[in-house]
């Protein structure tokens, strides 16, 4: 049964890769315009009158924000919108009907969402390299955690999806929910810079933590330690595997 | 353990909607291992709730569903490699290529790619979507999407094969030529459980069958015994020469359509040749003769309004 499972993730898998290449206009494409609008209005034009921040140019400094927004964003839609789609056009029955225990569906759907972030991030980063020099100061450490952060928001996605009952539904988690916490987890600013209140309520927010460990993994510096980050980031992506898998194996939002 | 008997074991299914429909209310039948059964309803009556239990699709009230003796409850996993299912709508992704649709399946049943591939070629070849491929399933016409479908429940080689409405909308032609396929796929030993609202087909490919109204079975049995139980046929004879008057047969009743037509109701304890010899008496010449509606039909309707009285 074991190498029926394998094969069966790696078809899902495949399934998502071969789903978000053949739209890769609309996947691939457009984290890259957007990122380098960011590097040259936010980095280039509005950074040069910033100057430095955490002892870096600050186009450094957003750097490593920008590339975990794209991961966190493509990772989400990727799973939300395919799940979604698959529930709508019927076509998750050919997974339900067939011996595939949901814990490899689960792993093949967001194992397609953490190939799109990852593909993402790289193409970001690639992007970045124009605009500024990065060094890499940690490199086990950005890569534990552009994984962790993708598999943490594709089951995000996951859940979203399972619940949906229609496109806008999973536009709406995005939309109200993963953009403010994105843009307030510390892409664009050092938490340091916050009154002290402020730093608490931040606390709440996990995308701080994982924005946290990445750049420290490129910079060398962070506002927060890195063990209780990576703690804070396997305790999450742990409850939302656990929430996925209650979900999907009581056939919430799939079996009538 | 695995009872191979039988290819499937329903007993007191039952199925209860959330909002409150019944829509199967403690159903049990026995389809054997190599058969070629007809489950019949009219809509709503059950079928496909039923064929969603036993697909683990729909989440069944009570009762038990053994598939070649593998309970869906304990051993699902099991019971599963060995269902291929083709459902009555088109649920691929309309996107994905035909290649795609029937490889990736095979691939959910734990099938290697390699050998994946050789089936597809196979099966696509045989249900004449080879030279389609490589085009996306929303290309594709009605009826190529209907094959396409059993082209994806065939990849794992499933020993029960369940058709929910197969040929819905499939002209005839290629209904004909999905039914030869179907009978050979049957003789190779995979058990067949067709629905269906063409009768004719039904009474063409299957051996028992089932009828299912109001989520209850009414009926269950051979073909042939089924069949046996018509007591009246309706024939039409196409007439050469203009019919003046209602012909007096002995036995029988007729009815006159138009000048060359005749309506004959023939019963069970005559045959046609005394027909034909009583119209030969009478100097009437029939160049052809058709059964008014099919066999299967009648009885289908006689026993769904035998239901609806008895309540």
């Amino acid at each position: 049964m074991n190498s029926l499972y394998w094969i069966a993730f790696k078809s899902i898998l495949i399934k998502e890769i071969n789903r978000f290449t053949r739209i890769w206009v609309q996947t691939l494409v457009p984290p890259a315009i957007t990122m380098t609008l960011y590097f040259l209005i936010f980095g280039n034009l509005v950074g040069s009158r910033i100057g430095e921040m955490g002892g870096v140019s600050y186009m450094e400094f957003i750097a490593p924000g920008l590339i975990m927004m794209s991961v966190i964003t493509n990772s989400y839609s990727n799973v939300a919108s395919s799940f979604y789609s698959a529930k709508f056009q019927g076509n998750i029955e050919e997974i339900m009907v067939a011996p595939v225990p949901h814990y490899v569906m689960i792993a093949g759907y967001v194992g397609g969402g953490v190939a799109r972030g990852l593909c993402v991030g790289l193409i970001v980063t690639l992007v970045a390299m124009f605009f500024v020099n990065l060094s890499l100061h940690h490199v086990g450490l950005v890569i534990m955690t552009v994984f962790l952060t993708s598999v943490l928001f594709a089951l995000g996605g996951l859940i979203n999806a399972v619940f949906a009952k229609s496109f806008d539904d999973i536009s709406i988690i995005p939309t109200f929910i993963l953009t403010p916490l994105t843009y307030l987890g510390g892409v664009f600013y050092s938490l340091s810079l916050l009154p002290e209140f402020w730093q608490g309520v931040s606390g709440l927010n996990p995308v701080v933590y994982m924005i946290n460990v990445f750049r420290y993994g490129f910079l060398g510096f962070a506002d927060i330690s890195i063990p209780l980050s990576i703690a804070i980031m396997v305790g999450f992506c742990a409850t939302l595997w656990f929430v996925a898998y209650y979900l999907i194996s009581r056939g919430i939002g799939l079996r009538s | 353990m695995s009872d191979n008997a039988n290819a499937l074991v329903i007993e007191n299914l039952q199925k209860t909607y959330k909002g409150g429909v019944h829509a199967v209310k403690g159903i049990s039948l026995t389809v054997n291992q190599g058969d070629f059964f007809a489950l019949l309803g009219p809509n709503g009556a059950g079928k496909s709730t039923t064929i969603g239990i036993i697909s683990s699709l729909v989440q069944k009230t009570t009762g038990s569903v053994k598939v070649f003796g593998f309970d869906i409850d304990q051993q699902l996993e099991e019971a599963k490699l060995c269902i291929g299912l083709v459902p009555q709508e088109f649920n691929f992704n309309q996107f994905e290529t035909v290649l795609q649709i029937v490889v990736n399946q095979a691939g959910y049943y734990g099938v290697p790619r390699h050998i994946a591939f050789q089936r597809a070629e196979k099966y696509l070849s045989q249900l004449d979507l080879w030279e389609k491929r490589d085009s996306q399933a929303r290309a594709l016409s009605g009826g190529m999407k209907r094959r396409l479908m059993i082209a994806r429940a065939l990849m794992h080689q499933p020993k029960l094969l369940i058709l929910d409405e197969p040929t819905a909308g499939v002209d005839i032609e290629l209904r004909r030529s999905m039914w030869e396929f179907l009978k050979e796929i049957n003789q190779q030993g995979v058990t067949i459980i067709l629905t269906t609202h063409y009768l004719e087909e039904a009474e063409m490919l299957c051996r028992n069958i089932g009828i299912i109204d109001k989520g209850l079975l009414i009926e269950c049995t051979s073909m042939k015994s089924l069949l046996s139980k018509l007591d009246v046929e309706t024939f039409i004879l196409d007439i050469r020469h203009d019919i003046q008057s209602v012909p007096a047969l002995t036995n029988m009743s007729c009815r006159v359509i138009d000048n060359h037509t005749l309506e004959v109701d023939v019963a069970k304890a005559n045959n046609l040749n005394d027909l034909f010899s009583q119209l030969s008496e009478l100097n009437i010449e029939v160049l052809s003769m058709r059964n008014k509606a099919n066999r299967l039909e009648e009885l289908f309707v006689e026993l769904v309004e035998k239901a609806k009285e008895a309540k």
